[in-house]
């Protein structure tokens, strides 16, 4: 079992900024010491509340982008989607409040050494963590394809200094409101013809759909999973999802220490929500 | 403050504890983590969590749901096994420092007395928990803190595999009727001391899949939403065994609510759901609880222990 990286620290970030990006909220974190140690595909862990909440698990969000050093110190940027009390309570913040942040943590994308053709496919807000990935590809001279689906137009994250990032950005929503109408599996040739390497975001369908795709195309993919934890940072073990290793057996890894970032085809991603078997430690 | 005015060694069992803050077992892995946040030998001991003879995958996802100042888990006692955990984990813990006190669950009263036979010689082990009363296995039958004829029987073959070579914690259930029966069995059986409470049988059902949320349909409830039920049972307990060690856990957020459980009756507090709110709990709660025996003029943390039992006034 792995500890975390030693760049990990708990501070109390102030919120710099809070502003409305279509269905999400765009929050900027002064948060030195995390943010000059955060690569594209790492995330925070933030408490909900104060001293006295009843809320008492950590919400994880994937860091958007991050600037070592500016105004207020190094910042860090999320994109919260209110989904629940929780995350509905850290969108509502106002800048000077602070927040108690753990972070950076899990793995991050790897990043080839030559330069390659990458294809970046978020659904929903998961495109935030691909802008910053994209950023480190292309100084790496790589080319840098990016497809974003939502159902709607206000659920697709496409900032227009993200789109700088990108050679070429193609949007679908589901209901036509933005891009082509349709899913984001649409939008590109799925023989991934001059496509090297792929790097997804998203929900768990979207990402098995893809890992489909570019296992058939003999592509690898790059999953980041959204898996519900409790802590983020390794004690609980509820955010466990059966993985096959190198070795060819099936563990359950905990997706907060030993992902977020996975090898899509090493995620059994049709026996989520059990304990396969064979797994490592199966009932026997 | 001045720190040192407070003395807060304790002991359980024939082991002196340099302060009675613990984590507690499955809620801080096997130390590294948190090991991020502090430093392990700041502590008064690393409780590991729970280890079974052979690996383990766990229950299903999900495996848990966060309720109203509380939570709600099913993890299964997902782990590495002994051997490995022996091998690997101990030794880590040992290397840094930390006072640690392994528990162990097992599926009968053999599978206790071979797992307690081989923690019983490794080095850097200060004491033994066993855990009777792990909510989530695959029977509920199998809740030997349930029953005080199958706690007594598993404490009665550890004791057998340990002898007094380390103290034993026998870690006991709130959901019985008489919490205080269990515990005089399991004292009687050999256990030199007692971990209470472990969780409390819950159940949240999903209104969009109008099904129970968890994958094992019922999960073990913690965090401040039991604090009361921890205080009400270690109180009970100490008031019938005065002389018995207990560690306290139930919901301990802050110091003020460690010193409640030790009011109560705690000689040693763990720190468990409170480490997934705020990694550096432990030592936070630590310097809490100081600063307030010592505002409320104790100097030595062992004169709190149950002192909401005292006599007159």
């Amino acid at each position: 079992m792995n500890g975390l990286s030693s760049a990990t620290v708990q501070a109390e970030c102030e919120v710099v900024s809070n502003r409305r990006v279509g269905a999400y909220h765009h929050l900027t974190l002064s948060a030195p010491g995390i943010a000059e140690h955060a690569k594209p595909g790492n995330f925070v862990a933030i408490s909900v509340g104060d001293a006295r909440t009843s809320m008492l698990l950590r919400r994880s969000f994937a860091i958007y982008q991050t600037m070592a050093r500016g105004p207020f110190g190094g910042t860090v940027e999320i994109i919260v989607a209110a989904h629940g009390a929780g995350s509905s309570w850290i969108a509502e913040r106002a800048p000077h409040e602070r927040l108690n942040v753990v972070g950076p943590l899990g793995n991050a994308f790897k990043i080839p050494k030559d330069p390659v053709r990458a294809l970046l496919i978020g659904g929903g807000y998961g495109s935030a963590p691909l802008f910053a990935l994209a950023e480190l590809l292309r100084q790496k001279n790589s080319r840098v394809d990016m497809a974003i689906g939502a159902s709607t137009s206000d659920r697709i994250f496409a900032p227009v200094e993200g789109k700088r990032s990108v050679h070429a950005l193609h949007i679908a929503t589901e209901d036509g409101s933005m891009g082509s109408k349709g899913r984001v599996t649409d939008l590109f040739d799925h023989k991934l013809a001059a496509i090297d390497i792929v790097y997804a975001c998203g929900p768990m369908r979207m990402l098995q759909a893809i890992t489909e795709i570019a296992a058939s195309a003999g592509v690898p993919a790059q999953c980041a999973v959204e898996e519900s934890m409790a802590c983020g940072v390794g004690l609980c073990m509820t955010c466990v999802l059966p993985i096959r290793g190198s070795d060819g057996v099936i563990r359950m890894l905990r997706s907060c220490v030993e992902g977020p970032i996975f090898d899509g085809t090493s995620v059994q991603w049709n026996d989520v929500g059990t304990i396969p078997p064979g797994t490592y430690g199966a009932p026997r | 403050m001045n720190r040192a005015e407070v003395d807060m060694r304790t002991q359980i069992g024939n082991v002196v504890f340099k302060n009675p803050i613990f984590t507690a077992s499955g809620c801080a892995a096997n130390g590294k983590e948190l090991s991020t946040f502090f430093p392990l030998d700041s502590i008064g001991a690393v409780v590991t969590k729970s280890v079974m003879t052979h690996p383990r995958a766990g229950r299903p996802t999900p495996r848990m749901a966060e309720t109203p100042s509380g939570m709600l888990n099913a993890i299964g006692l997902q782990g590495p096994g002994i051997e490995t955990f022996l091998k690997e984990d101990l030794p880590w813990l040992h290397q840094h420092g930390a006072s640690t006190i392994v528990s162990i669950a097992g599926e009968s009263v053999e599978e206790f007395a071979a797992l307690s036979r081989k923690v019983r010689n490794a080095p850097g082990v200060c004491a033994l928990e066993v855990n009777i009363s792990c909510p989530n296995v695959e029977n509920r039958g199998l809740v030997f803190a349930c029953d005080p004829r199958s706690a007594r029987d598993v404490i009665e073959a550890v004791k057998r595999s340990v002898g007094s070579t380390l103290p034993i914690i026998a870690k006991l259930s709130p959901d019985v009727t008489d919490i205080v029966s269990i515990a005089e069995e399991v004292v009687a059986a050999g256990a030199d001391a007692l971990a209470m409470i472990n969780t409390l049988l819950g159940m949240v059902i999903n209104l969009d899949t109008m099904r129970p949320h968890l994958a094992n349909k019922t999960g073990g409830l913690s965090g401040p939403a039991i604090r009361p039920v921890a205080v009400r049972a270690i109180y009970q307990v100490h008031r019938a065994l005065p002389k018995v060690p207990i560690v306290g856990m139930g919901g301990v957020l802050t110091g003020a609510d460690a010193l409640e459980l030790i009011l109560a009756g705690a000689r040693g507090i763990s720190v468990g759901t409170a480490t997934f709110h705020d990694p550096s709990a432990p030592i936070r709660i630590l310097g809490e609880l100081e600063k307030l025996l010592h505002e409320r003029g104790f100097t030595r943390f062992s004169d709190a222990v149950g002192y909401a039992h005292r006599e007159g006034e």
